[in-house]
C-alpha cells in the first residue's frame, strides 16, 4: 500500500513538471493560461494525495487554495484581463522553442543530480517531491527570462511559486504550510492587480491622465 | 511581572496605528498620528534593553536582534518626521492627491510592522512571511506616484523580489529537511532558537544547498550585484521617505535574516563555509557598484547605487567574520542607516526646491540654499568614508582587520572606496559647489531628523560609548 501512495505521489510531481515544459511552447497567451490552469489543477491532486496519505487534514486548505484560487479564479480573471486589453489575437514569439526546451530538459537533469546525493537521508516521498519541485521552480524562473509579455511573466511566477508549494507540502509535517501558502496568494493576487495597472500605462502611456485619475479616486 | 509586553507592543503599536490611520482623513492630524505612532514603537523597542521577555515558538529577543530593532525603530521614527514636512510638500505641489494620504500613512505603518516582525520572528517560517509582507507594502509605496516610471518601478522591483523571496523559501524548506531528521516533524524544528543548538547534527549537504538559496533570495533583497537591478529604480521612483527607508531599514531587515542562517551554517562543523561567498559578492558589488556611480545622472539613482555599495561593504566585513569583522559589519551597518537616511531627507528637500532630480539642472546649492548644501556636505563626507565621521571608523577597522588575515582582499575594497569616493566627487560638486542653476523654491525643511542622524554618526566617529562597544563586540562573538 506505502508503494502505491508513493507511486501516485511521484506520478503526480512528474506530471508537474510535464506540465511546465508544456508550457515553455505555447505561444497564444489563451493556451499559456490554460496550461496554467492545468498546472495548478495538478498540484492541488497532489497536495490533497498527500494530505490524505499522510492524514493531515490542514493541507486540504492549501489544496483548496491552489484548486480555487490558483486554477479557477486567476486564469479568469488573466483571461478577462487579456480579452479586455485586447491582446488575446497577439501570438508571442517564444525565443527559440527548442532551445528553450533543452535547456528546459538540462535544468531537469540539474536539479535531480544536485537534489537526489545530498537528500539522501531524507525518506523517498520527500525525495523525490524535492527533486522535482526543484525543476518546476528552475523552469518557471526560465520561463519569466525568456518572455516579455507582463502575462507570461505571471505564468512563469506562478508556475514557480507551485514548485515551491509542492515542496513545502512534501517536506513532512512542515508547520505554516498552510499560512505560507495565503501569503502566497496574496502575493499573486497583487500581481495580477499590478499587470492590470502595468497595461493600462503600455496601452494609454501618455495621452489618457483621465485614466490615471480615475483610478486615484477609486483607490483614495 | 507586569502586563506590558515590549515586545508584542513593538508590533501591535505599528498594526493598531495602522488601522486607526486608515480610518483618519486629512493630513495634519494623521501625519502627527504617523509620528507618534512610530516614536511609540521606538520606546518599546528601547524598553527591550531592560525588560526582556523569554523567546516563544514564534517570537524572540535576542542580543543580535536588539540591535536591529532599535536602529529600525528609530529610523523609522525620524523618516515619519521627516515625511510629514515632505507629504506637506507634495500635497501644496499637486504630485499626491490628499485622497491617498490615508493610504500612505497605513501602508508606512503596516511596513514597520512587517519589518519588526522579519527582525523579531522566532520561526523561519514566520520570518519569511514578514519579509514578504515588508516586500509588498513596500511594492506599493515604490509605485504611490502612478506615473509610468514609477509603476514600472514598482513592477520591476516586484518580480525581481518574488522571485528572490521565492527561493528564500525553496532554502527555508530545506533547511526545515535538513533538521527534520534532528528535530522531528512539527513546529518545533523550524524554530530558530531551537534550530541553532541543534545545528551540528544536521545534515551538512542539504543544509550548503538551502544556504545557497538563501543567499540568493535574500541577497536579491540586500541588493547583492548581481540580483541589484530592482534597487535604483525603487529608490528614485518613489518617494523620497521611501527611498530612506529602503536603503535604511528594509536591505538591513533581508541582510539580518541572511546573517541568522550564516549562524546557522557556521554552527555546523562540516558544512561550507559562508564566508567566501559572502566575501565574493559583497566584493563584486563594492567594485560594481562603484563604477557604475560614475554615470549617474539621478540624484536619487545615485545614492541609490552607493547603498549597493555599502551593502557589499557590509556583506564583505560578514563574510570575514571574526570578532573584528562583525563588529566592523555591525558598525558599518548602524552608520550606513543613519547617514543614508539623512542624505535622503536632504536630498528629498533639494528635489523639492529644484523640482527636479537630474544632477545637471541642479547646481550651486551652498549659495541657493545654504542649509541644505552643507548638510549634503556632511552627508556625503560622511557616507564616502572620511573622518570624523562614524562610517570612516568601521571602514578603518574593516581594513585593517582584513589586512592582517587576507592583504589581497583589504587592497580591492581599498580600490573599491576609493573608486566610490571618486564618483562622489564628481557628480556632486558641480551640485553642490558650482554656478546655481535650476529653481530657487524655498522649501519648509525639516532639519531636526537631518541632524539628530549626522549628530550620532559624528559621534559614532569620534566618540563611542563604552556600553555600545562592549554590546557590539558581544554580539560580534555571538555571530562567530
Amino acid at each position: 500500500m506505502h508503494d502505491f501512495a508513493f507511486d501516485i505521489a511521484h506520478m503526480l510531481a512528474g506530471a508537474l513538471v510535464l506540465v511546465s515544459l508544456m508550457m515553455l511552447y505555447q505561444d497564444r497567451l489563451y493556451a499559456l493560461i490554460n496550461v496554467l490552469a492545468i498546472h495548478a489543477l495538478v498540484l492541488a491532486l497532489s497536495v490533497a494525495w498527500q494530505a490524505w496519505v499522510h492524514d493531515a487534514p490542514h493541507l486540504y486548505i492549501t489544496a483548496a487554495i491552489a484548486l480555487g484560487f490558483k486554477a479557477i479564479a486567476v486564469p479568469m480573471a488573466l483571461r478577462r484581463m487579456v480579452f479586455r486589453l485586447g491582446i488575446h489575437r497577439e501570438i508571442e514569439r517564444v525565443v527559440g522553442t527548442g532551445l528553450t526546451m533543452l535547456a528546459a530538459i538540462a535544468l531537469v537533469a540539474l536539479s535531480l543530480e544536485v537534489m537526489l546525493p545530498v537528500t539522501a537521508g531524507v525518506d523517498p516521498v520527500s525525495r523525490e517531491d524535492i527533486a522535482l519541485a526543484l525543476s518546476v521552480v528552475l523552469i518557471g524562473l526560465l520561463m519569466m527570462v525568456t518572455r516579455q509579455n507582463a502575462v507570461s511573466q505571471v505564468a512563469g511566477f506562478m508556475s514557480l511559486e507551485n514548485g515551491i508549494v509542492l515542496a513545502a507540502t512534501g517536506a513532512q509535517g512542515m508547520p505554516l504550510v498552510v499560512e505560507i501558502s495565503v501569503a502566497f496568494s496574496v502575493l499573486i493576487a497583487f500581481i495580477v492587480i499590478g499587470i492590470f495597472l502595468f497595461r493600462i500605462r503600455e496601452r494609454f502611456d501618455t495621452v489618457d491622465v483621465e485614466a490615471l485619475d480615475q483610478f486615484r479616486g477609486e483607490r483614495g | 511581572m507586569t502586563g506590558f509586553d515590549p515586545l508584542a507592543a513593538v508590533l501591535v503599536v505599528p498594526l493598531a496605528s495602522a488601522a486607526l490611520l486608515v480610518a483618519l482623513p486629512g493630513y495634519v492630524l494623521p501625519s502627527r498620528l504617523n509620528v507618534l505612532a512610530s516614536l511609540a514603537s521606538l520606546l518599546c523597542a528601547l524598553s527591550l534593553f531592560w525588560h526582556r521577555p523569554p523567546s516563544g515558538n514564534y517570537l524572540m529577543v535576542d542580543d543580535l536582534n536588539v540591535v536591529f530593532i532599535v536602529l529600525n525603530t528609530f529610523v523609522g521614527f525620524t523618516t515619519a518626521a521627516f515625511s510629514a514636512s515632505y507629504i506637506g510638500h507634495e500635497l501644496e505641489s499637486g504630485r499626491l492627491p490628499i485622497g491617498f494620504l490615508r493610504f500612505y500613512h497605513a501602508m508606512y505603518q503596516v511596513m514597520m510592522f512587517g519589518m519588526n516582525l522579519a527582525l523579531v520572528a522566532n520561526n523561519i517560517g514566520l520570518m519569511w512571511v514578514a519579509v514578504e509582507l515588508s516586500t509588498l507594502t513596500t511594492v506599493v509605496m515604490v509605485g504611490i506616484y502612478r506615473t509610468p516610471a514609477a509603476i514600472e518601478a514598482a513592477w520591476k522591483y516586484f518580480i525581481l523580489g518574488s522571485v528572490g523571496i521565492a527561493l528564500a523559501l525553496f532554502g527555508t524548506i530545506l533547511v526545515y529537511l535538513a533538521a527534520k531528521p534532528v528535530l522531528g516533524e512539527g513546529a518545533g524544528s523550524m524554530v530558530w532558537t531551537v534550530l541553532i543548538t541543534q545545528a551540528a547534527g544536521f545534515d551538512p549537504a542539504l543544509l550548503n544547498v538551502a544556504f545557497v538559496f538563501l543567499l540568493l533570495g535574500y541577497g536579491t533583497k540586500v541588493g547583492l550585484a548581481p540580483l541589484h537591478a530592482w534597487l535604483p529604480d525603487a529608490h528614485a521612483e518613489g518617494p523620497t521617505p521611501i527611498s530612506a527607508v529602503l536603503s535604511g531599514l528594509l536591505l538591513n531587515v533581508a541582510l539580518y535574516a541572511l546573517l541568522r542562517f550564516k549562524m546557522l551554517l557556521a554552527a555546523n562543523p562540516d558544512a561550507l563555509a559562508p564566508g567566501p561567498l559572502m566575501i565574493s559578492l559583497g566584493l563584486l558589488s563594492l567594485i560594481f557598484a562603484a563604477l557604475m556611480l560614475y554615470r549617474r545622472y539621478d540624484i536619487k539613482r545615485l545614492f541609490a547605487y552607493s547603498s549597493i555599495e555599502h551593502m557589499g561593504i557590509i556583506v564583505f566585513a560578514f563574510g570575514m567574520a571574526g570578532p573584528l569583522g562583525n563588529f566592523a559589519g555591525l558598525l558599518q551597518m548602524t552608520m550606513h542607516s543613519l547617514t543614508k537616511s539623512a542624505i535622503f531627507f536632504t536630498v528629498g528637500h533639494i528635489t523639492q526646491a529644484k523640482g527636479t532630480q537630474t544632477m545637471a539642472d541642479m547646481g550651486g546649492l551652498t549659495e541657493t540654499h545654504p542649509m541644505l548644501g552643507w548638510m549634503l556636505v556632511a552627508g556625503v563626507a560622511a557616507i564616502a568614508g572620511l573622518p570624523p565621521f562614524g562610517v570612516f571608523m568601521s571602514e578603518f577597522l574593516l581594513i585593517s582587520s582584513t589586512f592582517s588575515r587576507q592583504p589581497v582582499l583589504a587592497v580591492a575594497v581599498v580600490l573599491g572606496l576609493l573608486i566610490a569616493f571618486g564618483a562622489l566627487l564628481v557628480r556632486l560638486t558641480p551640485v553642490i559647489f558650482g554656478a546655481p542653476r535650476g529653481r530657487e523654491a524655498r522649501v519648509h525643511a525639516s532639519t531636526l531628523p537631518i541632524f539628530a542622524h549626522l549628530a550620532l554618526v559624528l559621534l559614532g566617529g569620534i566618540f563611542l560609548p563604552p556600553a555600545l562597544v562592549a554590546w557590539f563586540q558581544h554580539v560580534a562573538i555571538l555571530l562567530g
